[in-house]
């Protein structure tokens, strides 16, 4: 049977062990993909294969990007629909985190407002545009009715299912400990729900963006949307596409720098943690 | 019957309570803007429960049916593709977080330009904003498949479509599930942008005209629709995630009464 | 039946070479059940992945039935340690058991009836339709030990199957291997860290060592075939064996792998 000596290596021999890191690391790759992408819409309209008046090639769209970013009015638009998604978003949050921490912590208020919350949620904001161009007319506060009312929901939901995710022991022994209403709220509510409150947040922020382009679009507000409307209307088709990019460059930004205050906020807390089910 | 008529008061006391403040507010001040309920009801009435409902209203919920169920296959097909392969989900991680950040609306003027402004560019910007939701939740999904039962799966020489069958869609079911959720209430949006910015006729040309034309009371029919529509598409689709998440939904039980 | 040959598993951190499994070669006859024991951390679970099939060894082979096994080989089933996370959640009991049946192509009434024979033979034949997340671990852990026998394997690969159930559940799990394997006349092998246990169930006990790990024992354990927990756990012999293992084991921990080899099979 066995023997001292090592058997020879056989056929299965000096494969790598599967467990480890082979190749190049995850960025290069990311990399890679970013720019055979670019490559992609470089080549597929020099080659014909779509006209370039319905793509135009990554070069001319860069181009027209770079003078964008040169003009004034390319940074007016950004200013307005950047202050439509912050003034939009701050009140849809504060609105949406008080209401969420008073309406979860009281049993009553919670089973009252359960049906009208679970009504109104799904209600597609967009139905308000209408209404909003009637009120409002076009100007910011038209924008601000929308992404608010989109964004509030974001909000409202997520702060719900962190009051309610309160662990009963930890409140119980908190009691057990005389803290008063106030330093239950602090020291275990808030905890507790912190991280759903993060996870209202990006939501809430992505949300942001989409309805203030919306209604910028559609309505005619002030703003990225209504220069991509006019870039379409008018027939400038790289200069479309240079301002879709622009925007969702923004949307990263904007994904990026909350993510960021996400990971500050929550950097005591373990990260596995599931999102409530919207 | 006691506890059937209590839950009957608490789901409708905060709505009758609204709709009645609403009813006082409007009566006596003829508000512009703001019909009465009754006159919300009557317009309600006339305007949709009759040929509009053909011509504009089942034309709508058409393309989304079409738009959503396209993006779905696409997103979950992908997705799976995608969720299995490591190397292939890092070269294409920068390019889908540009697409995902991009506000699907955004897509409906590039959309014009490619498929005029008919049927086909309606359906392409309800795929093109709903695709994104479910694509990622299925990577996601894919991804979080617990390796113990992918080594059962692989002990037991079940692979190929059997695997995928099931292991891999009903593993990642909960997640692509959360993808279809967040897809519906974007498709909903969409389609009635696409019918809104450069369209004739659908659901949300209506409502725009009407509020064009200042036929206040239709214009609130029209919110009301779109809202009972919303609401109604989530119930069903809860209804539906109860019946094909059964299993989660008790697993999930399990662990938190555990 | 099952030839391991020099069997090395190494794996590449970032940092270091981690050499898990060093040179371990031994042989199963047919129906026989042996079990292995080992210091933790030495590697007995990458060793049992190896026969598997599940992983690639470094150098070294398996062969089953004098044929090299390079992925997941018919005739072999494996029972994890994890039972929670190794039966499909969204499947009934029933439906677990049958899906390996379902791939070897087994047609309908045939599958019915092992699935049947299976469940009987653990005892839980009346929960074929509940789901497994409603069941008990010892239950469980049965399903899977049913979906293993129902695919009538040669080899039966046990990965600490009964380390996370309580000491009850375990003798009466232990006992139901047993049985089992004289029904069945499955050839088994047992991972357990448990020297009891390796000791009550096995006809051979190999003893592993530290890391880098080779064979660093092979016990022969000649206790009656009848066993019982309450007469055999308070025999002599047992005793004896027990301390033996023990000893080696302690040995194991103190020495480093490549000191120890194994001489051939040899009674305590």
């Amino acid at each position: 049977m066995s023997a001292a000596a090592p058997a020879a290596a056989s056929s299965s021999a000096a494969r790598p062990a599967r467990r480890r890191r082979r190749g190049l690391p995850r960025a290069v790759y990311g990399v890679a993909g970013l720019v055979g992408f670019l490559v992609v819409v470089q080549l597929v309209p020099t080659l014909g294969i779509v006209s370039e008046r319905y793509l135009p090639p990554t070069t001319k769209i860069l181009d027209a990007l770079g003078q964008e970013v040169a003009s004034s009015a390319f940074w007016t638009a950004v200013a307005d629909t950047m202050q439509a998604w912050a003034i939009g978003l701050a009140i849809a949050f504060s609105a949406g985190l008080v209401l969420g921490v008073i309406i979860g912590s009281v049993p009553f208020l919670r089973a009252a407002t359960s049906s009208t919350i679970e009504f109104l949620r799904p209600i597609p904001s967009v139905a308000l545009i209408p209404l909003a161009v009637l009120v409002f007319g076009t100007g910011l506060q038209s924008t601000l009715l929308l992404v608010v009312y989109a964004s509030f929901w974001q909000v409202l939901v997520q702060v719900l299912h962190g009051v309610l995710d309160v662990d009963p022991v930890a409140s119980e022994t908190a009691h057990s400990f005389r803290f008063g209403r106030w330093a239950r709220v602090r020291h275990v509510v808030w905890p507790t729900a912190l991280p759903y409150v993060m996870t209202g947040l990006r939501l809430a922020a992505a949300v942001a963006l989409i309805l203030a382009v919306t209604a910028e679009l559609v309505i005619g507000a002030p703003g990225l949307g209504h220069e991509i409307a006019l870039a379409q209307q008018g027939g400038a088709t790289a200069d479309l596409y240079a301002l879709v990019v622009a925007t969702g460059l923004i949307g990263v930004a904007i994904n990026v720098v909350v993510r960021a205050v996400e990971r500050r906020a929550l950097h005591w807390h373990p990260s596995v943690r599931a999102e409530a089910v919207t | 019957m006691r506890r059937g008529a209590l839950t009957l008061v608490r789901v409708l006391a905060l709505p009758a309570l609204l709709v009645g403040l609403w009813a006082l507010a409007t009566a006596d001040s003829h508000s512009y803007y703001i019909s009465t309920p009754k006159q919300v009801v009557s317009a309600f009435a006339d305007t949709w429960i009759g040929p509009r409902l053909v011509d504009d209203v089942l034309p709508s919920l058409g393309r989304l049916a079409v738009g959503y169920l396209v993006a779905a296959l696409l997103g979950i097909a992908l997705g799976v593709v995608i969720g299995r392969h490591a190397r292939v989900r890092a070269t294409l991680e920068p390019v889908l977080e540009f697409f995902r950040a991009t506000p699907p609306p955004v897509l409906v003027p590039l959309l014009i330009l490619l498929s005029g402004v008919g049927n086909t560019m309606k359906v392409l910007v309800i795929v093109s904003g709903c695709v994104w939701p479910v694509l990622l939740n299925t990577v996601e999904g894919v991804r979080g498949i617990d390796q113990e039962l992918i080594d059962t799966c692989r002990s037991y020489r079940i692979d190929g479509v059997a695997r995928l069958r099931h292991l891999t869609l009903r593993a990642a079911s909960p997640q692509i599930v959360t993808g279809l959720r967040q897809a519906l209430s974007i498709g909903i949006i969409l389609m009635v942008i696409s019918e809104m910015f450069a369209s004739s006729s659908g659901l949300g040309f209506t409502i725009v005209q009407f509020q064009r034309t200042f036929a206040i009371p239709e214009m609130w029919s029209g919110i009301v629709l779109l809202g009972l529509l919303g609401f109604g598409l989530a119930m069903a689709f809860r209804a539906w995630e109860h019946h094909v998440l059964s299993w989660y939904f008790g697993v999930r039980g399990e662990r938190a009464g555990a | 039946m099952l030839d391991v040959r020099g069997l090395k598993k190494t794996y590449q951190t970032d940092a270091r070479a981690v050499e898990a499994v060093g040179d371990i070669t031994f042989s199963i006859a047919d129906g026989e059940l042996v079990c292995v024991v080992g210091p933790s951390g030495c590697g007995k679970t990458t060793l049992l992945r190896c026969i598997g099939g599940l992983l690639e060894p470094t150098a070294g082979e398996v062969r089953l039935r004098d044929r090299p096994v390079t992925e997941p080989p018919e005739g072999m089933a494996m029972v994890f340690q994890d039972y929670g996370r190794s039966l499909f959640p969204w499947m009934t009991v029933h439906g677990n058991v049958e899906l390996p049946l379902r791939q070897k192509g087994i047609e309908r009434a045939r599958r019915g009836e092992l699935v049947g024979e299976a469940l009987h033979a653990v005892d839980m034949a009346y929960a074929g339709d509940a789901h497994p997340w409603e069941l008990s671990g010892g239950m469980q852990q049965r399903v899977a030990i049913a979906r293993a026998i129902a695919y009538e394997p040669e080899v039966l690969l046990m990965d600490e199957p009964f380390a996370a159930v309580d000491a009850q559940t375990r003798a009466d799990l232990e006992d139901l291997i047993r049985d089992i394997w004289r029904r069945y006349d499955i050839t088994v092998l047992f991972v357990t860290h448990d020297i009891d246990e390796a000791v009550y169930l096995g006809e051979r006990v190999l003893v592993l060592s530290s890391s880098p790990t080779v064979v660093q024992e092979d016990v022969g354990v000649d206790l009656p075939d009848e066993r019982d927990q309450l007469t055999t756990r308070s025999d002599q012999g047992f005793a004896e064996l027990r301390k033996h293992v023990y000893a080696q084991i302690q040995r194991a921990k103190r020495t480093r792998g490549s000191e120890e080899q194994a001489p051939s099979h040899q009674p305590a």
